[in-house]
């Protein structure tokens, strides 16, 4: 374990960078503004497009009307009826249509498209298009949604007993979660260029080419090699760009084909906020069968989360929920049920977590509950149920290696110090409500949380995801459709295959990610990036490296057995032989390209029934807890945070700074979820749409914050590497409840915890 | 109208509008895209630049308002190489998606340049308009207190 891991002191080029942090490839770019984003890059003749989007949230579209006292003149206009193939966005289920024809199912939901050359003549085009529709009654509560789009139940050993026996405690809670944007920075954009061969060219801002690529071969009826999907510098994603951009680049496409010209659509703040994907609202039901010492028995939890009118993530959003629902703990009986349902409100989708920021806040805010009814500490009750070794979780999953439960929550107590804080803060609650010092109370909270790494269940097993390296005259070029959306994948992959072929960093490049070029790696979603083609690429330039030691022992009349490459430098027994870059250049002039490409396989004994929904839900999970300190204004009920501490164990960190960064990063995305974050809808329109009324974190928001990395190497990932990006979005709101409560006797079961909540729960009898 | 600005230290004379965005006459009359929005409405600093010295958000600057002045955007920062506080966010992490990052170092380039201690305070406090969904800030703190002990 390290606290500040090695930084920026750059090895030489002949040493590893694997566990080390060189500078980021695409850094020098985008510190000096030379990186070039979507909004960035000039296409010759472009046009600019625009939605018309539905001004209620159900009804049925009478008709479309265009001005005809309007000048339509250079204006393409698009409606369903323009749609040469399947009218839907394709993803799980085809339920959602491009552009809607017949119903609408939410506000905002697009209707018609236009492209223009001139902005501000396009702005006053959109009000010149009526749509009439006749609206029908909303569903816009998820509690009274009878729509459900899927359900889950996991069931371990017989919660009925448990329940029945009067020497057992048994706890409920219901706790409540609500919509979270993910307000990447650089807003959806998309430039879709129409081609002479009937197809199309899409440049934009994305995190799964591949889904583009699929899903508008059937909207165009074009073929695989009409179409060619390219991501650019992509200014954030964290889920919001997973799925959403087949949307816009389907919208852009369409435009472009009928104007023949390039269309590019870039959102407005606004416009992305209002129609875009966002976390799933949830309502939590936990009831709980627990012994006076505080070990758990038995739970039955009840998960029902707000799909939005669509389809789109939201069954691979509740499974990965309903499977993290009892969290991190032992539970020898559960029943676990999860549905999520159909509203007249824009699709919800994927935002880092995926479910599990959701279950968790309702699994540790429900711990805390339990230890405050039974009278303990809270960290005792972790420590005690905490998942070990051995263990089997709900579904039958035995943990078999790589569990730190227990040694993330022991760092992250000592280091908080978190048994001192919590007697401070028990000791203040004793003082005399008049008292000056008493009207700021302190408290301090923790967190304990995991994720699993990967595709849930048999997803690996479907994607087979491809991934490799073409080797160059200057080292090797990374082939995979995997994106940089800020979180270091070039770097990361780049460090992989370096290491495996004994070359410096810098003769590995990355590939543009094309869809024409390089094999689908399966989308940049999951946590999945690092441990599933970061070591598919280490299999692959291992595969490389083989064949070159091959061709050096052949070449240089040696033991193949016996060559091997260092820093660069091909060598056997001690003895240079030459240079990387000559013995490339060699064989590509002698045997032609090579390429190595490898495909993803489920690590052996890992097996999902998706029927029974039993098995290994995950090869492997990471693990983190959270200590948050803070203090409570009992006058303004604002909540300041004073200092956080976090652990976490993902395996190995590849790229130490990087993996802080997502840590961080994470973790700031989920104090604005516990504190900040909350959209608010009236008749199923969202009022706050702008950055000035829906607010996250700023530099001032973040207290000082600990960073621990622990070390736990998963015997499949590449050098030990699990996945990492979503886990720090799990723990940190349930800490700051916990800590909230340890300062004012209260747990607030609602997020945001917002001055007007801690107010009503100060003043509730 | 025809209006005169220093651009990045030099002079460039222009026929506008006169109440367009300062950000748009920079990304499209003088095509430099290193200045970039998140938001048009002033929240988000991705388009922060330097106007006289002084740090505004080109967003909410009407280009008449600059006429005369001398505007320094990103590409002012450096020429050939990067300076310490942009080889600070390449080395300490304070660069992720890199879309807030070029008015992130214009702020705190401005900070730099006031020459105030880089206490934490200070230094959260010079960036508190400009936001970041990717960092959670801490590295980029880091990032300009190490070009602060760079460059004194």
């Amino acid at each position: 374990m390290f606290d500040k891991p090695p930084t920026m002191k750059h090895a030489d080029n002949s040493k590893s960078t694997v566990g080390h942090s060189p500078p980021r490839k695409d850094g020098p770019d985008k510190v000096t503004g030379r990186a070039r984003y979507l909004d960035d890059l000039a296409f010759p003749g472009q046009l600019w497009g625009r939605t018309v989007r539905s001004q209620v949230p159900h009804g049925r579209i009478r008709s479309i009307e265009f001005d005809p006292r309007f000048d339509w003149s250079g204006i393409v206009r698009v409606t369903a009826a323009d749609i040469p193939g399947d009218n839907i966005v394709q993803l799980i289920e085809d339920d959602q249509p491009m552009l809607a024809h017949d119903m609408v199912k939410h506000r905002e939901e697009p209707i018609a498209l236009l492209a223009c050359a001139d902005r501000e003549r396009l702005e006053e085009a959109l009000l010149h298009v009526d749509v009439k529709i006749d609206p029908l009654p909303p569903v816009l509560d998820l509690l009274l949604s009878t729509h459900v789009f899927k359900s889950y139940r996991i069931e371990a050993g017989d919660i009925k007993p448990a329940f029945a026996d009067s020497s057992l405690r048994v706890v409920e809670g219901i706790y409540r979660v609500g919509h979270q944007e993910q307000m990447y920075i650089e807003p959806n954009a998309i430039c879709a260029v129409p081609r002479e061969d009937f197809g199309v060219t899409i440049y934009g801002s994305m995190q799964c080419p591949f889904y583009i690529h699929r899903g508008l071969q059937r909207l165009l009826k074009i073929n695989d090699s009409q179409i060619a999907v390219i991501q650019v510098v992509t200014g954030g994603g964290f889920g919001g760009k997973e799925d959403y951009p087949t949307v816009l680049a389907g919208h852009a496409a369409l435009l472009a084909r009928k104007a023949g010209k390039p269309v590019k659509m870039i959102y407005k703040r606004e416009e992305d906020v209002a129609a875009t994907t966002k976390r799933h609202p949830a309502v939590l039901r936990y009831r709980t069968a627990v012994k006076p010492d505080g070990e758990f028995v038995a739970c039955e939890i009840d998960v029902v989360m707000d799909g939005g009118a669509y389809v789109t993530l939201s069954p691979v959003v509740a499974s990965r929920g309903v499977l993290h629902a009892s969290g991190a703990y032992r539970w020898p009986h559960a029943r676990i049920d999860c549905r999520v349902v159909q509203t007249h409100t824009p699709p919800n989708g994927a935002f880092r977590g995926f479910g599990v920021p959701q279950t968790l806040f309702g699994c540790e805010a429900h711990v805390e509950k339990i230890a405050l009814e039974l009278g303990l500490d809270p960290l005792l009750v972790r420590r005690k149920n905490a998942l070990v070794v051995g263990d089997v979780m709900p579904t039958g999953q035995r943990l078999t290696e790589s569990v730190s439960a227990l040694p993330v929550l022991e760092a992250v107590a000592a280091r908080s110090g978190y048994a001192a804080k919590r007697e401070a803060a028990m000791e203040a609650a004793r003082l005399p409500a008049g008292s000056a010092r008493a009207r700021k109370r302190r408290g301090i909270g923790l967190s304990l949380a995991l994720h699993g790494a990967g595709f849930t269940g048999s997803g690996e097993a479907h994607l087979k995801s491809r991934a490799g390296l073409e080797l160059t005259a200057s080292g090797a070029r990374v082939l995979s459709a995997s994106t940089d959306i800020g979180q270091g994948t070039i770097t990361v992959f780049s460090q992989l295959a370096a290491e495996a072929l004994g070359v410096p960093l810098s003769m590995i490049e990355v590939a543009v990610n094309d869809t024409s070029r390089v094999p689908d790696s399966g989308p940049t979603v999951a946590s999945r990036t690092t441990m599933v083609v970061g070591g598919t690429i280490a299999r692959a330039a291992e595969a490389m490296a083989r064949v070159l030691q091959g061709y050096v022992a052949q070449t240089h009349a040696v033991p193949a057995g016996e060559v091997c490459c260092v820093g660069g430098i091909f060598a056997a027994r001690g003895r240079s032989l030459a240079p990387f870059e000559s013995i490339a250049r060699r064989y590509l002039d002698e045997r032609g390209p090579l390429v190595c490409i490898e495909q993803y396989e489920l690590p052996p004994g890992v097996q999902w029934d998706d029927a029974a929904y039993r098995g290994s839900a995950y090869p492997c999970y990471a693990w983190a807890a959270t200590a948050v300190e803070l203090e409570v204004d009992l006058d303004t009920y604002e909540i300041k945070l004073l200092d956080l501490v976090t652990a976490s164990e993902f395996g190995k960190a590849i790229h130490p700074v990087l993996a802080e960064g997502q840590i961080e990063g994470g973790t700031v995305q989920a104090l604005g979820y516990a504190l900040l974050e909350e959209h608010i809808y009236v008749d199923g329109r969202l009022l706050n749409t702008r950055m000035q009324n829906y607010i996250i974190p700023t530099a001032l928001d973040v207290p000082p914050m600990t960073t621990l990395i622990l070390e736990n190497p998963y015997s499949r990932g590449p050098h030990g590497a699990k996945g990492l990006g979503e886990l720090p979005m799990d723990g940190p709101a349930p800490a700051v409840a916990a800590a909230v409560l340890s300062a004012i006797g209260k747990l607030i079961p609602d997020l945001p915890i917002s001055p007007e909540r801690v107010m009503k729960a100060l003043h509730a009898a | 109208m025809r209006l005169e600005l220093r651009i990045n230290g030099s002079v460039r004379s222009l026929e506008v509008e006169p109440l367009k965005r300062l950000l748009d006459v920079l990304r499209e009359d003088l095509i430099l895209t290193g200045t970039k929005e998140g938001c048009g409405e002033g929240e988000c600093g991705a388009c922060a630049v330097l106007l006289d010295g002084q740090l505004v958000n080109s967003c909410l600057v009407a280009v008449c308002q600059a006429a005369g002045a001398s505007v320094v955007t990103i590409e002012g920062l450096s020429s050939s190489a990067l300076t310490p506080l942009q080889r600070s966010f390449v080395e300490c992490g304070g660069a992720q998606c890199g879309i807030c990052t070029p008015g992130m170092i214009v702020a705190g380039q401005c900070f730099l340049d006031s020459g105030a201690a880089a206490t934490d305070e200070a230094v959260r406090e010079a960036i508190a308009g400009n936001l970041c969904r990717c960092t959670g800030y801490t590295k980029i703190v880091e990032s300009i207190q190490h070009a602060a002990r760079e460059t004194r």
